[in-house]
């Protein structure tokens, strides 16, 4: 299900300090920079898992997905739009059916983890022992089993 | 053209891969070694790399202890029974005591855990519990970000190559590879090596074969670079016959746990046939495993199997029937398992909706078809190929215990994940909670053994030049035809890759072979195999992209060679519903209820095969 962009709407994420981001995100080192078009292009479709990395990350909604030419008709669409704390997902059937979908992604605010907090494990003592960073807080049981 | 610049990196430990095992192998040795040096190098970026980068609806390795619902000991059970046998019980059992934790953590950076009214966790099945996975991977990123800092973290660097130390080849010094984004070699000189790389999806041809072998089940970036890494230095291997065969839904390879466990729906042949109740008898000839509750996976495979080859499908995932029971009538409640069975996809396998969309299927009225997939090559999911490791002090027996706990037979090389065989079923909590073990474990061999590694520089420089080589190729010879795909000195990447696929499809029973092969077969793939690593150093590429896909397919055909090797030497047909071996049909737990395991010699240029004990630890 390769990932397509729209020409009209990609303004190569002018500003953007990473760079474009669809290039900066693609796990396949697909998404590039088409140099003439100063656009998005996907270089290599047939190794794209559709996985909407770049979809889900573009600031300006510029890419889309049409389905996998060897199994997919031709006139359904699956969007994502960001909202509070998830995504809205927009499924549209071929025969013009339409679904909405709202699903929560992070329970937290980007950026908030604290690694090791409260951890109390003693970094010179217990690294002879089987237990793991934070066990003593996090197993759920008091005492980590062995045989 | 030209060598470029080579970058070198010294650090105490090396991270190879920022999956779940990576980091979690980071978040870990941060820990414990607050004063070492930490680095992850990955292929790609953190927040979307390795199998778990779209998301994932469920978490599928969960004890539960604190709610009592199951032990290590049940774990390590229903785990070597879904193996037909033949696991390591430590490492298993290391990861069910563990993993509880790992799930706790994730849930605390801000995965969203979906929970019944009493507050516990909601249950798919016995080990899995769904998530609103969408996110799980940026989740996970986060803390080993910060732990390491991302002044240590060098992303879209692609390692091509292991380095041993100049005096000991037993001795891992650290690994060498190349700047996917800029013209620089980078080598890291490390005091342990920690593999987390990923398992192989397209080394057997794929059943779709255009776009959609992007669609690959396991992730499409998932090279083999776990294996295709540490064979070449002499790694011993174990378990590389094994496979998985997933059974998902036809071309999208949506998963199906939710639809078995959580809405309760089977599957029909095209006679309105349940397999699981007309092959019943078929599980008797597999035990005592056909008796053991689940049924294990390669023989539920078997079932569907023996229908398909007997011409009686398309075979029908009910999910009708399913979600019109659940919803008993009730619209409101219809809308609730609608909205649940969309997220399964939309969290993790977004093709599959988009299948389903294109061709009109709403699932409350229209089955779907499920299929047996390509075979493919790992060890975190369903597969248990990799690494044979040391366990952990405290539950190994002196057979599977060399000192430190996930170290391989390479001293100072650690593994998770993929990279670990015989530890099969840990998904991606428990991928992490391994990464989290290895990384314990290495901090403490290098607070033990600090007797600096010595780089071999010449071995460097020649690596280097090798790393580089198929863009010289390129150069060197493009002049001799006018079509830079036509050209008799060098082969591209993709040429290699479709290359690799047919030999695996035809000789190591992928699905043209109906997943079946024999000694006489295996062996001629081999001797094509061979044909192919050579012609594998003649590669042409024209950009650094295509350098990347030259050194993937380098390190899918090593994965398929031990593939192809350890099948030759497994004289039996351990699990049917993965591969038949049609000279040993039978199951053969007297002779074979043991690990292959190998050794890549490279001086010699040789495989040395051997089998090692099973041994029952937990009653």
């Amino acid at each position: 299900m390769p990932t397509y962009v729209d020409p009209n709407t990609c303004n190569a994420c002018a500003g953007e300090h990473e760079g474009p981001l669809c290039v900066y995100i693609c796990p396949n080192d697909l998404m590039t920079m088409d140099l003439e078009q100063n656009k998005g292009v996907n270089q290599e479709p047939e190794l794209c898992s559709e996985c909407y990395a770049c979809v889900k990350l573009c600031p300006q909604e510029a890419i889309f997905v049409r389905g996998y030419s060897d199994f997919v008709p031709l006139g359904a669409s699956v969007h994502p739009t960001r909202v509070e704390g998830g995504l809205t997902w927009t499924v549209k059937f071929r025969d013009g059916r339409e679904l909405q979908f709202t699903y929560p992604s992070r329970t937290t605010p980007v950026g908030s983890s604290d690694p090791y907090r409260d951890f109390t494990e003693d970094r010179e003592n217990d690294l002879q022992g089987q237990g793991l960073a934070g066990e003593s807080k996090w197993l759920g049981v008091d005492k980590l089993p062995t045989l | 053209m030209g060598l470029p610049s080579i970058e070198t990196v010294e650090c105490d430990i090396l991270v190879i891969g920022g999956g779940m095992s990576g980091c979690g192998a980071a978040f870990e040795s941060k820990f414990w070694g607050e004063d070492l040096k930490v680095v992850i190098v990955d292929k790609a970026v953190i927040e979307r790399s390795g199998a778990t980068g779209e998301g994932l609806s469920a978490i599928n390795c969960y004890m539960g202890q604190r709610y009592g619902w199951n032990t290590p000991e049940d774990f390590v059970h229903y785990v070597v029974n879904d193996m037909m046998g033949l696991a390591r019980e430590d490492l298993v059992y290391d990861v069910g005591r563990h993993v509880d934790s790992s799930v706790h953590l994730l849930e605390e950076w801000g995965l969203p855990i979906w929970k019944k009214d009493n507050g516990e966790y909601e249950r798919i099945g016995r080990w899995q519990i769904p998530i609103h996975g969408e996110s799980l991977k940026p989740v996970t990123a986060e803390p080993a970000r910060k732990a390491v800092g991302k002044e240590n973290i060098y992303e879209r660097v692609s390692i091509t190559h292991l380095l041993t130390d100049a005096n000991d080849p037993n001795r891992i010094a650290g690994a060498i590879g190349f700047g996917v984004r800029e013209n620089k070699i980078w080598v890291f000189k490390a005091q342990a090596v920690i593999m987390t790389s990923g398992g192989a999806s397209n080394v057997f041809r794929p059943r779709s074969v255009n776009e959609g072998i992007g669609r690959t089940w396991y992730s499409v970036f998932a090279t083999g670079s776990a294996y295709g890494l540490m064979i070449p230095i002499g790694t011993e291997m174990t378990q590389m016959e094994h496979r998985f065969v997933p059974t998902r839904f036809k071309d999208g390879y949506g998963p199906v746990g939710m639809w078995f466990q959580y809405f309760h729906a089977h599957v029909e042949n095209a006679l309105g046939e349940d397999y699981t109740v007309t092959r019943d008898d078929e599980l008797r000839k597999y035990e005592p495993y056909g008796s053991a509750i689940p049924t294990p996976t390669p023989l539920r495979n078997h079932q569907m199997f023996l229908d398909i080859k007997e011409g009686k499908g398309p075979m029908y995932m009910r999910t009708d029937l399913a979600m019109q029971e659940l919803a008993g009538g009730d619209p409101a409640k219809m809308d609730k398992v609608r909205e649940e069975a969309w997220e399964d996809f939309l969290d993790m396998t977004i093709a599959q909706a988009m299948t389903w969309a294109s061709q009109n299927i709403a699932p409350e009225e229209t089955p779907s078809e499920v299929v047996l997939a390509e075979p493919y090559i790992m060890g975190s999911h369903s597969g248990e190929a990799g690494a044979w490791v040391s366990g952990p002090e405290d539950l190994a027996p002196p057979e599977y215990y060399w000192g430190y706990n996930k170290m391989t037979t390479i001293r100072g090389l650690f593994a998770a994940g993929d990279g670990v065989g015989a530890a099969p079923h840990k998904f991606s909590s428990g991928s992490f909670t391994e990464g989290r073990l290895a990384a314990k474990s290495a901090v403490r061999f290098v607070k033990e053994n600090s007797t600096s590694v010595q780089l071999n520089s010449s071995q460097v420089n020649t690596l280097a030049e090798s790393i580089w080589a198929p863009l010289e190729t390129f150069d060197k010879y493009k002049g001799v035809s006018t079509a830079p795909e036509i050209n008799p000195h060098y082969i591209t990447p993709k040429q290699a890759l479709v290359r690799l696929q047919k030999i695996m499809d035809e000789y190591a029973g992928g699905t043209s072979a109906l997943y079946t092969t024999n000694g006489p077969t295996l062996e001629r793939g081999i001797a094509l195999i061979e044909m192919l690593r050579e012609d594998l150093q003649h590669q042409g590429a024209r950009n650094r992209h295509e350098l990347l896909r030259c050194w993937e397919v380098v390190h899918r055909t090593w994965t398929g060679e031990a593939h192809l090797r350890h099948l030759l030497h497994r004289k039996e047909t351990r699990w049917p519903g993965y591969y038949y071996r049609s000279d040993y049909p039978d199951l053969d737990d007297v002779n074979w209820r043991v690990f292959v395991n190998s050794k890549f010699d490279a001086s010699a240029n040789r495989w040395d095969i051997s089998t090692k004990p099973y041994l029952n630890l937990v009653k």
